[in-house]
């Protein structure tokens, strides 16, 4: 296989060679792009009339045909680029033969322009239009993307920029758009059913007998204990490497997308996640992300090296490179199956190294709900559940991404086999100093783990009931709810599964603060519980046990209500949480400067709190961003109702 | 009331953050309201619990402070002009934020009944949390209260706008999309030529379904042959199954014996699932029109060797409840099958594999077998591919 790869590779090099390019087989696989960079910026629309024209195509990724859907022929769709306080309207034409439908993720907009069929509309129908119309009131980034079917996976998505009315407080030379997504060749309706049929499908990093006899990953103890359990701790996320190639602003990682700037500028990056299931984790080796803006709302800066970025969130971040040289933007898939890469550069056709992925991360008992912290000798649990300490599965796969990681050819699939014989890419130019930093903490901390373990081993894991619903007296009882998190905490100090010992600074929520004081400071008039819940084994996901297609009843809201949400996560697997039509504060500590965000990651077995102001009457969409979640029942209905009109 | 002084007491806080903590409310121009020019900051506590207690409401005036006899003419659209010293937090780039945005008119309990004339200022102690340093008690700091929610609402908001038709088809359409869908999957978990002494035969072992995720129609069929002498045995079922917990389905229906032994028909219920420590199990009970029972209990483990290699143990043990002389079946456990088998996975629908297969049949259907000249126990070694679709 890695043979194959390697001739193309050299047929690339060869093909661009004779283009009269100085480029060949010699060069690192980093250097060796489809292209000299692609330095074009992403097709834009603006002005107060704007159509938009929804059609299937093709689209390049990495030298390969795909099918896609776009909007007026691009994937990803063109960047809407507004001004806070302007009238809008866009015309949307449908030219597929099934109905469509565009949420502008993170708009105020009229209930009756959010875009999702059966709740806000009817939907636009094949071969015909709608016309979306509503003034903006506000500012910052956002996305836009269908609410019908599977179509957002095939590339119906798009950016979304609109200008402050007044002066930006965020002072920038330059500014990029960064669309994140996952791309498959496989049909999205296949990837569905696969894990429908078979959760693990795409899994190609479970645990292995050659993994424990090469001493990696989990101990045997540990193994039995899970397995008695009936739960699979590398189940870190569910389509994703081997499905997708992951894309930034629509090409793939060979094709080098690339940003410009000259040295000393300040460049703002907008960062969006569009994917249909993947998380990222976003660094720049080498330059310090300042984190300025959150799902659009300003934030006080904040300087972090890395991010994770759920699905369907945005970030802003200044990065201010002062040498002249190429960086590379890594997005990192959570299991660390693949990347998304860009390049930061002065000129196009200039290339950094890319990093090499880092070991995946194990799930720990903390991600399923239970706080080992609160138990003597527990503490090097969370260590040693997370796969830093022993080291990766060597046989464990990685998406042909990984190939472009370490310089030298003949890595393929080998890189990662190796991978697993010390902290993966130790031994390798290619490792990123924080990789390394962790590979030294681990290292560090594993005696201290290993004399723990007789602890954890020692601890009958029945003994905390894995579902029990007492716990979660509002969950509905059934093959749907696998387990309840027996002691949900509050992870928002977290920074995501295998981010905890990188060796450098990485965001979590608690560090997000406004830049402005909250528009409503009320105290909530009640609380509101809602469990995430969910089973991995018949990939069945859900609220408080109930699907969106059971017969259920929407969550009801007064106008101008106030209410702190409790989000409790009963899964393994972090979920965005998304809610349509408003913006939550997050109760993270900060008072009226709590950051207001559209969507939120649950961390696996934890619990996010937020307050929202029911202020936009209508019914509008909740759910879990992840587009095969939502597409298996994790959605709800909101409604925000006046007062006196409530039933 | 409660609410209101809650409101006074959240902007305090915001004012506490300032370093002026004996600061007075001249800051504050609020038409109508009179207010005590200071407090001693002792009574600062009382505020917290107020917050919680709205049953403090009722109070009566004891300590006698000023009335807020202007309440009802409060000038509620003047507030946002309140200039609230800038807090700790406040960004440096810019300038002190108003309140902006805050909508008065939308603060739920503020309509003050008549009779709250002459209100305890209890609640508006929370003024001289000023004195109480670090405590940012304001926005999401501020507890939630414990009112009820409301009941929701019987119509669809999108019916005010769209033809109410149209949007209950596209409301059910994706209320179906969204977790109601059917599935379906073929599988032959085994598919194998059987090389044994003597004569090579051949085995299948499969299943198909099709449904959503709590109830499900099953086929199954499983059977073994040998070439030249034709099918052995065999057998289908329709099965109806129902997800009766995470890990199992419940199964009912029928089963139908092929082959040249009586073709016998059965009424069937059994279980198939994941059990701890990942074992796939799966057992059944069948009742012949002829009042036979038999039953049968499968189980087998996918071990991992690699992320494409998986050995596959697998047994099956099958019962009988009598003797069925016609089909050679002795009363008590008839047979055991324990076969081991390598699979590749080229990919998750096909993996090739090889094995060994060791079926042993005991007790008197063995018995029977040997008065028949035959053999009671096989080995084949097995080469066959699972495959779904």
């Amino acid at each position: 296989m890695s043979r194959i790869i390697d001739r193309r590779q050299m047929l690339r090099g060869a093909a661009l060679a004779g283009g009269g390019l100085a480029l060949s087989a010699y060069m690192p696989a980093w250097a060796q792009t489809n292209s000299t960079g692609l330095a074009t910026p992403l097709p834009t629309v603006t002005g107060n009339d704007i159509t938009l024209r929804i059609a299937r195509q093709t689209m390049m990724i990495d030298g390969r045909p795909s099918k896609a859907i776009g909007i007026n022929g691009t994937v990803p769709a063109p960047l809407i680029r507004l001004r806070e306080g302007q009238n809008v309207r866009l015309n949307v034409i449908n030219d597929l033969d099934e109905d469509s439908s565009i949420h502008w993720h993170g708009l105020l907009v009229p209930p009756q322009y959010d875009g999702v069929p059966g709740i806000s509309f009817p939907g636009i129908k094949a071969r015909s239009s709608f016309l979306y119309e509503f003034p903006l009131k506000q500012n910052g980034t956002y996305w836009y993307h269908s609410h019908s079917g599977l179509q957002e996976q095939l590339g119906h998505y798009g950016p979304i920029v609109i200008d402050p009315a007044d002066a930006d407080p965020v002072q920038f030379d330059r500014e990029h758009v960064i669309v994140l997504s996952d791309h498959s060749q496989i049909s999205p309706a296949a990837i569905f059913r696969y894990m429908k049929v078979n959760p693990g499908y795409f899994n190609y990093q479970q645990q292995t007998l050659a993994g424990l006899l090469a001493g990696k990953d989990q101990t045997l103890k540990e193994r039995m204990d899970w397995g008695k359990m009936r739960m699979s701790p590398t189940d870190i996320s569910d389509a994703t490497g081997p499905a997708y190639t992951y894309l930034v602003n629509g090409h793939g990682p060979r094709d080098n997308w690339t940003a410009l700037f000259t040295p000393g500028q300040r460049v703002r990056l907008r960062i969006i996640n569009a994917s249909s299931m993947t998380t990222f984790n976003v660094r720049i080796p080498g330059l310090r992300l300042t984190i300025v803006q959150a799902d659009g709302q300003n934030v006080m800066p904040v300087e972090v090296d890395e991010f994770q970025i759920g699905v369907a969130e945005t970030y802003d971040a200044i990065v201010t490179p002062t040498d002249n040289r190429a960086y590379t933007l890594v997005g990192e898939a959570i299991d660390r199956s693949g990347l998304a890469r860009a390049t930061l550069a002065p000129h196009a056709g200039m290339a950094a190294e890319v990093p090499a992925l880092r070991p995946r991360p194990l799930a720990s008992m903390k991600d399923m709900g239970m706080d080992m912290s609160s138990m003597a000798g527990m503490d090097g649990m969370d260590m040693a559940g997370g796969g830093m300490t022993r080291g990766v599965d060597p046989t464990a796969e990685k998406n042909p991404s990984a190939r472009l990681t370490t310089p030298g050819a003949g890595m393929a699939t080998g890189a990662m086999a190796q991978g697993g014989s010390a902290m993966p890419g130790m031994d390798h130019g290619g490792m990123d100093h924080g990789a390394m930093a962790a590979g030294g903490m681990a290292g560090m901390d594993h005696g201290a783990i290993g004399s723990q373990q007789g602890g954890m081993g020692a601890m009958d894991m029945g003994s905390m009931k894995m579902r029990d619903f007492s716990k979660a007296p509002q969950v509905k009882k059934g093959p749907g709810v696998q387990t309840i998190s027996p002691m949900p905490m509050d992870r928002t100090d977290y920074p995501g599964q295998g981010l905890e010992d990188v060796g450098h600074k990485v965001l979590v929520y608690r560090d997000l603060m406004s830049l402005t004081p909250n528009p409503d400071v009320r105290a909530p008039s009640r609380s509101l519980d809602i469990h995430l819940t969910g089973n991995m084994e018949r990939f069945m996901w859900s609220f408080d046990g109930e699907k969106m297609s059971d017969v259920h009843e929407p969550i009801p809201f007064l106008e101008g209500e106030r209410v702190r949400i409790n989000l409790i996560n009963d899964t393994m697997m972090g979920h965005p949480i998304h809610i349509h039509g408003h913006f939550f504060e997050l109760v993270t500590g900060h008072g009226d400067h709590a950051p207001r965000k559209h969507t939120v990651i649950v961390q696996p077995g934890g619990k996010v709190t937020w307050d929202l102001t029911a202020d936009a009457v209508g019914d509008w969409a909740f759910h879990c961003h992840l587009l095969y979640h939502m597409h298996a029942g994790m959605m709800r209905t909101v409604s925000v109702r006046p007062r006196g009109e409530a039933a | 009331m409660s609410r209101f002084a809650l409101f006074l007491a959240t902007t305090a806080t915001i004012v506490v953050t300032g370093p002026a903590a004996a600061q007075s409310m001249q800051g504050m121009n609020m038409p109508g309201m009179t207010m005590p020019a200071k407090q001693p900051a002792a009574k600062a506590k009382p505020s917290a619990k107020s917050k919680r207690a709205p049953a403090h409401r009722a109070t009566p005036a004891k300590r006698s402070t000023a009335p807020m006899d202007g309440m009802k003419g409060m000038d509620h659209s003047a507030m946002p002009g309140m200039q609230l010293p800038p807090s700790g937090q406040q960004p440096a780039q810019g300038a002190p934020q108003p309140m902006q945005g805050m909508d008065h008119s939308a603060m739920p309990g503020m309509s003050m009944p008549a009779g709250q004339q002459g209100h305890d200022m209890n609640g508006m102690s929370g003024m001289n949390g000023m004195a109480m340093p670090g405590m940012a008690q304001t926005g999401t700091a501020l507890p939630a209260g414990d009112a009820p929610a409301p009941a929701p609402p019987m119509d669809h908001y999108a019916d005010r706008m769209f033809a109410p038709a149209e949007m209950a088809k596209a409301r059910s359409d994706m209320m179906f999309e969204q977790g109601g869908q059917p599935f379906h999957q073929v599988m032959f978990n085994l598919a194998e030529y059987q090389a044994r002494q003597g004569r090579d035969g051949y085995r299948w072992d499969g299943e198909a379904w099709f449904g959503g995720d709590i109830n499900r129609l099953w086929l199954k069929s499983e059977g073994e042959g040998a070439f030249r002498e034709g099918i052995e045995s065999a057998e289908v079922q329709a099965l109806y199954s129902r997800a009766v917990g995470p890990y199992f389905n419940l199964q009912g229906g029928v089963r139908q014996d092929l082959g040249p032994s009586p073709k016998r028909t059965y009424a069937t219920v059994g279980f198939e699932g994941l059990a701890p420590y990942m074992f796939e199990v799966e057992g059944a009970l069948f009742l012949s029109t002829k009042g036979d029972l038999l039953g049968r209990l499968e189980g087998y483990y996918d071990q991992r060797i690699t992320q494409r290699l998986v050995l596959q143990p697998r047994v099956e043990f099958n019962l009988a409840a009598q003797d069925v002389r016609e089909n050679g079946i002795g009363r008590g456990l008839t047979d055991a099958e324990l076969g081991l088998r390598l699979r590749y996975e080229i990919r998750r629908q096909f993996a090739p594999y090889v094995g060994v297969s060791y079926l042993a049949q005991t007790g008197r259907t063995a018995d029977f077998t040997r008065a028949q000249g035959k053999d009671p126990t096989t080995t084949s070694f097995v080469a066959g591919v699972r495959v779904w679709f």
